[in-house]
């Protein structure tokens, strides 16, 4: 379903030019749990922006559901990020004027979905995540684990093939932080795919798959031994 | 994604930093209420000095002797300019649509009452003059209508003139020496004020032919003709022209409309009321300026919001128009207050001062809010354009 072909991301830092990504090649199918672990600034966040088409390649190709995405306008690629992938932050990225609701109701309302289709779908999603009796709550008014459920739910509320999860416990203590891995993990039991980039290892290892980056390279791509 | 949505985002963040929302509304709303309060006294004083003008009717035609052209000749050959007569006038009366014609002739002369003496303006016209002029007689009547080449020695007294010689007493029936020749008034006519200079009270009326006599003249000074209301202009002086064109063999003549006057004095004012309006931009400008300020520190404190709404696959437009859609509320809410304040001080200036005429055309208002709405619009370009420009990778970055 991902199939990523020789990336390569060059950026451009004064005069130096740094190699943040290197030949790198990468086939995750659908349904899998894959983790991308690595020091900082070993290209991981690097790797996930061009799997969620934030960023764009250097150089090599990209297939998301055989179909070469790195071509694409930048309006067929919002539409692609918009159906297709969802994100969960380490800091959330609640817009903080709008309720719990409203923030999962973001994606259909740029889709240009109708009020009362949405009104639905949102109320289920966030029953879906335990937080139903929250949806009028403002995220300042959330507590950090409820957040980020918040936020799964609006990376979820399009049904997108791809969940990108950049260090989701990073910003949580260890109860709420757990609770969010089990409903990502949830997900990924109901067909989803799903994409962790930490550098907890305790996290990572909780992964099928784990994939390790140094230097902007794939090191090793292991699957855990049941 | 729908319009009703962009609304509901902009007005959140509007509510959302109310203060400096207010503060940034208030610049623009003090722009439109000076913009609107300027152009409703400039309107007023616009509406003001047409009335002036207008009190005489405005389907009045004045036919003047002489024509200002240039020629190649000496003007003798051509040029030669017959005065305009009562005859003309008696003529005139013939012209399709015409309603009155009036022949005048002004001049200066002593007027002798039974103790008092004043030097005073002559006016020589004939009986249909205060129709023709939109006047009225205060006590006894106009000037008959008599064979206008024989008139009786009648007068009629100004306002100002009748107290002038014979204070509180009536002067029906009395007798007057203007310019050495006696009269006999046979009425007086009600007060009409100053009109652009004019002293019509300070004033005599006799019968135009002795006018002509007594100041030596072979013709009159001008003629007017009033046209009935619905009657085209176009065909009116044409009749006119036809008409003494055939008298004098030649256009030795100047015809002036009313509508040619407004014409003219229409630019003048509206160039006054634009001037002012000009003004009250100004501070228009600087409250766009202000919107524009607010935006631009907005759009940098709402990065990670721009990343986040890229990411969940806003498109460029979109954040644009997000951004637009906030500047344009601002500017709509302030415009509107501003207009509320601009059309309440023009009636307030109106009942403070009621010799100061404000009027507050409804197109004005709706121009007024079509260009806070503008202005918005302008003043939101440049930040939600950097907005929708800004890299979602560096946007996300930001906490």
């Amino acid at each position: 379903m991902i199939q990523l072909d020789h990336i390569e991301r060059v950026f451009q830092v004064g005069d130096q030019k740094v190699h943040a990504l290197h030949d790198v090649g990468l086939k995750v199918e659908r349904g899998e749990y894959l983790s991308i672990m690595g020091p900082s600034g070993s290209g991981k966040s690097t790797l996930l922006n061009i799997i969620g088409l934030l960023d764009r390649p250097s150089d090599g190709q990209y297939f998301l559901d055989d179909k070469d995405v790195s071509l694409l306008t930048e309006k067929e690629q919002a539409k692609t990020r918009r159906e297709k992938i969802g994100f969960v932050f380490q800091f959330f990225h609640l817009v903080p004027r709008l309720t719990a609701a409203e923030n999962v109701e973001l994606p259909l309302v740029l889709a240009g979905m109708m009020p009362g289709e949405r009104k639905q779908k949102v109320s289920e999603v966030l029953q879906a995540m335990g937080i139903g009796d929250r949806m009028h709550h403002r995220p300042e008014q959330l507590s950090g684990g409820q957040r980020q459920r918040v936020a799964i739910a609006r990376a979820t509320i399009m049904q997108p093939t791809v969940i990108l999860a950049d260090e989701p416990t990073g910003n949580l203590d260890r109860a709420s932080g757990k609770e969010v891995v089990e409903i990502l993990e949830r997900l990924v039991d109901n067909g989803l795919t799903l994409v962790v980039v930490t550098h907890d290892p305790e996290l990572g290892q909780r992964a099928k798959r784990q994939i390790k980056m140094v230097d902007g390279s794939i090191v090793s791509d292991t699957l855990r031994s049941v | 994604m729908l319009l009703k949505d962009y609304t509901h985002l902009a007005i959140s963040s509007v509510v959302r930093n109310r203060f400096r929302s207010i503060l940034t509304s208030l610049g623009i709303a003090i722009g439109i209420a000076a913009v609107v309060l300027l152009t409703s006294i400039g309107e007023g004083i616009n509406k003001f000095v047409l009335s002036e003008f207008t009190q005489f009717g405005t389907t009045l035609i004045g036919i003047n002797p002489g024509r200002t052209t240039t020629h190649g000749m000496a003007i003798g050959v051509f040029g030669s300019v017959r005065p305009l007569t009562i005859d003309d006038a008696q003529a005139l009366k013939k012209v399709p649509y015409a309603r009155t014609v009036v022949s005048a002739v002004q001049g200066n002369a002593e007027i002798e009452s039974h103790r008092k003496r004043r030097r005073t303006t002559v006016y020589g016209v004939g009986s249909t003059f205060p129709e023709a002029f939109s006047l009225s007689v205060a006590s006894g009547r106009f000037l008959p209508d008599d064979d206008p080449v024989s008139a009786r020695a009648f007068a009629v007294l100004g306002s100002k003139l009748r107290k002038e010689l014979f204070g509180d007493a009536s002067p029906l029936g009395k007798r007057v020496r203007v310019g050495g020749h006696r009269y006999r008034i046979i009425g007086t006519m009600e007060s009409k004020g100053q009109v652009l200079g004019v002293d019509l009270d300070d004033a005599i009326y006799i019968p135009v032919a002795r006018a002509l006599e007594l100041f030596n003249r072979e013709g009159v000074m001008e003629i007017d003709l009033v046209y009935s209301e619905q009657a085209p202009v176009d065909e009116v002086v044409a009749g006119i022209k036809r008409i003494l064109i055939a008298r004098h063999g030649s256009e030795d003549f100047t015809i002036t409309t009313q509508e040619q006057m407004m014409d003219v004095l229409g630019s003048v004012l509206n160039i006054l009321t634009f001037a002012v309006g000009a003004i009250g931009g100004i501070s228009l400008l600087v409250g766009g300026v202000g919107i524009l300020t607010i935006m631009t520190i907005s759009v940098n404190e709402r990065v990670s919001e721009i990343g986040l709404f890229t990411a969940l696959g806003a498109t460029r437009l979109q954040i644009l128009g997000l951004f637009l859609g906030e500047s344009i509320l601002l500017a709509m809410v302030g415009g509107l207050v501003g207009l509320g304040v601009g059309f309440g001080g023009a009636q307030l200036l109106h009942w403070l001062l009621p010799a100061l005429p404000t009027h507050t055309p409804i197109l004005f208002v709706v121009l007024a809010e079509c260009l806070a709405i503008l202005i918005g619009l302008l003043a939101g370009v440049l930040p939600a354009r950097r907005a929708s420009r800004m890299d979602p990778i560096e946007a996300l970055r930001t906490e």
